[in-house]
């Protein structure tokens, strides 16, 4: 049952622990004050009454009727992730990570973050519990998403800008890392994704989860069956991961995992690292990564920040070697035409993550009948990626252009 | 046959001296340099070499190898050639300990144990992997003992008793000790923690496995503070790589590392 992993902290031969001794007795407090706290009523319906009070679950599905018709094939159904406090998914971890905190005794919380989406959620479930929140973030991130680094200022958390190695979300976390080595007795560290050393990849994964079981609870009252697939977008995997996992053992459910296809895959320019990686460790955790043939992390390209990074979560990578999901990419150019398609269709402007999803689910939503049903997490809302769209397709007109001149 | 850092260790305790091990950055500021370093080390008194193989992700380290570690890698510098450099080094010192430092992922990506295999092909004797927590041993532990190399295994002062008596179990060659609650870079001062966490990992090691201290080393006044509580040997990382990056010539910079190795190595003496 694949339902049942991790077993002793892997799924399969993915996930672990590959963290510096210091965090060893980090990570087991963690793991202990976890395992109490899950089987907790009290915990869970404080948990529960932040994310229906606080934060507004659960969140319609809801019938993406003229995108179907557009589509002309199987019925798409959206998880509206994007109406969640905060425009993400990224709400359901933080929420849950810091009242866990809280519960810890841990004052001081430490988080990275890409665009920005996991730092505002950070900083808003620190700001509502009263802790101290520091978020780390790549300095050229800072730079390409100044509007998100003052929403985390607006909350209340510091943000430091990371100006090691590639300046982007991986090298957010190493210095996340770094912090919490020096400050480990006093200092939680709040991963944004199914990643990490265990149990992060497990614990992130179960707080998300929500996302589907609301998805088979709704499918039910709505349809009176599961839907026939489940496509998500996936960076580290969280909102993939919270999809799939109650559906991990229903096998007539197909999952799939929707990765950021960038410039297209030959072209080496992407963050596709089920479809183009190979095994290794980053960021306490072996699994899938994009890295050199001698074992060095590669830089990533996306258009969507929240989709750039070079590892994934071990979780997905068992799931692919399962053969129990299957893993696609969009590319930047499929991702847009998906965000325009949505707003225009559906007036809803989805984030570009999940743009890559919807791009995928309209292809398959192709080859599947008329009676088939495909769930789409739509884990943001688009909002923080107007900028980056209109850039993008300002300067595609400007290319258009030159060439008819010519 | 016992290995070279094992040699070492019981040498050094018969004249009742603390080991000097020494952390070079495999290619900083150039293959070359580096090399000509670990010669200026060694002719100052070190006793164990540790060569860096530099990562791109390295969790465990501060800004100044940090930034070492990214100028080798945006020079070229790959395993391959930081084993090539180890292997030259080994021609010139045939007794010399050399260490390998780096992250599980570069042995990964090859296969942990051919990468071993290769890395005692040029002369290495044993691996120090900052992210290889007992945990995950096995497959490393195996291979290395198979091919006869050392695994250093690091403790840290938050150690709980239980992790440590199967850390002292584990490693082999030495025991390392991280100083601090941090990463690696020179420190001003060190607090009384770090004093207790010596005394502590002593007693548990006994006299089965030297315990060497590191992280934050930068004085002779560190040296005799970590040998006053009992270390058998002290690490120094930073400070090297610190006066490897400051200095204006490359000739003052190779007397300078002979002198500080000098003064550092003094005081593993008593
Ligand atoms: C809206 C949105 N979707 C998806 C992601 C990707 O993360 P994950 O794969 O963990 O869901 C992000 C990350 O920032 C995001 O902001």
């Amino acid at each position: 049952m694949l339902g049942s992993y991790p077993v002793a902290g892997k799924f399969g031969r993915y996930g672990g622990k590959y963290i510096p001794e210091t965090l060893a007795p980090a990570v087991e407090e963690l793991e202990s004050a976890y395992e109490k706290y899950k089987n907790d009523p009290d915990f869970q319906k404080e948990l529960s009454y932040y994310l229906t009070e606080y934060a507004g679950r659960p969140t319609p599905l809801y019938f993406a009727k003229n995108l179907t018709e557009h589509v002309g094939g199987a019925k798409i159904y959206l998880k509206r992730e994007d109406l969640l406090h905060g425009g993400a998914h990224k709400t359901n971890n933080t929420l849950g990570q810091a009242l866990l905190a809280k519960k810890m005794g841990k004052k001081r919380i430490i988080a990275e973050t890409g665009a920005g989406q996991h730092g505002v959620g950070t900083a808003l479930a620190c700001a509502v519990l009263g802790l101290d929140a520091e978020v780390y973030m790549g300095a050229k991130d800072v730079e390409r998403q100044k509007l998100n680094v003052f929403r985390m200022e607006l909350l209340g958390a510091k943000v430091h800008p990371v100006q090691s190695g590639s300046k982007t979300l991986k090298d957010a976390i190493n210095e996340a890392i770094r912090d919490w080595i020096a400050n480990v007795n006093t200092t939680y560290y709040l991963i944004g994704s199914v990643v990490g050393p265990h149990p992060y990849p497990m614990m992130v994964r179960d707080f998300q989860s929500v996302i589907g079981h609301e998805v088979k609870q709704q499918m039910r009252e709505l349809q009176g069956k599961l839907p026939d697939a489940v496509v998500a977008c996936v960076g580290g995997g969280s909102n993939a991961m919270g999809s799939f996992y109650p559906f991990l053992d229903d096998q007539d459910v197909m999952l799939c995992g929707v990765e950021a296809g960038g410039h297209g895959i030959k072209s080496g320019k992407h963050s596709a690292t089920l479809a183009a990686g190979s095994q290794g460790v980053l960021h306490g955790m072996f699994t899938y990564l994009l890295q050199d043939e001698r074992g060095q992390v590669m830089e990533t390209h996306s258009i969507s920040a929240g989709l750039d990074y070079p590892g994934v979560g071990p979780e997905h990578s068992m799931l692919k070697d399962a053969k129990r999901a299957r893993y696609a990419a969009s590319t930047d150019d499929e991702a847009i035409e998906a965000f325009v398609t949505l707003s225009r269709l559906e007036g809803i402007i989805p984030a570009l993550e999940p743009s890559h999803a919807i791009s995928y689910a309209m292809k398959l939503a192709k080859e599947m009948s008329k009676d088939d049903i495909i769930v789409v997490t739509l884990s943001g809302r688009g909002d923080k990626d107007v900028q980056v769209v209109q850039d993008y397709l300002d300067s595609k007109n400007r290319g258009k252009k030159k060439k008819h001149a010519k | 046959m016992q290995n070279r850092i094992a040699a070492r260790f019981d040498e050094l305790v018969s004249r009742d001296e603390r080991a000097l091990v020494c952390y070079v950055v495999a290619g900083y500021p150039d293959l070359k340099t580096s090399e000509e370093a670990i010669d200026a080390l060694v002719v100052g008194g070190a006793d164990i070499i540790e060569i860096g193989i530099p990562f791109s992700d390295p969790i465990a380290d501060g800004p100044t190898i940090q930034a070492a570690s990214y100028s080798a890698l945006e020079k070229g510098v790959t395993p391959e050639k930081a084993l090539r450099l180890a292997k030259s080094v080994r021609k010139r010192h045939p007794e010399l300990p050399l260490l390998a430092m780096t992250y599980c992922n570069i042995l990964v990506r090859v296969g942990v144990e051919k990468f071993m295999a290769h890395a005692k092909e040029c002369g290495i004797d044993g691996f120090i992997l900052p992210d290889m927590p007992v945990e995950e041993a096995g497959e490393y532990s195996q291979a290395a003992s198979k091919l006869g190399l050392s695994l250093v295994f690091l403790a840290s002062p938050n150690t709980s008793e239980a992790r440590l008596r199967n850390i002292v179990k584990s490693t082999s060659g030495f025991l390392y000790l991280v100083s601090v609650y941090g990463i690696t870079g020179a420190r001003k001062s060190f607090e009384g923690y770090t004093l207790d966490a010596i005394r502590n990992v002593k007693r548990l090691a006994e006299s089965k496995i030297p315990v060497a201290v590191g992280f934050g080393i930068k004085t002779p006044a560190h040296i005799r503070l970590m040998a006053g509580a009992g270390a058998d040997g002290v690490i120094i990382g930073s400070a090297i790589v610190d006066i490897m990056s400051k200095s204006s010539s490359k000739k003052k910079m190779l007397k300078e590392l002979v002198d500080f190795a000098k003064s550092m190595k003094r005081a593993c003496k008593k």
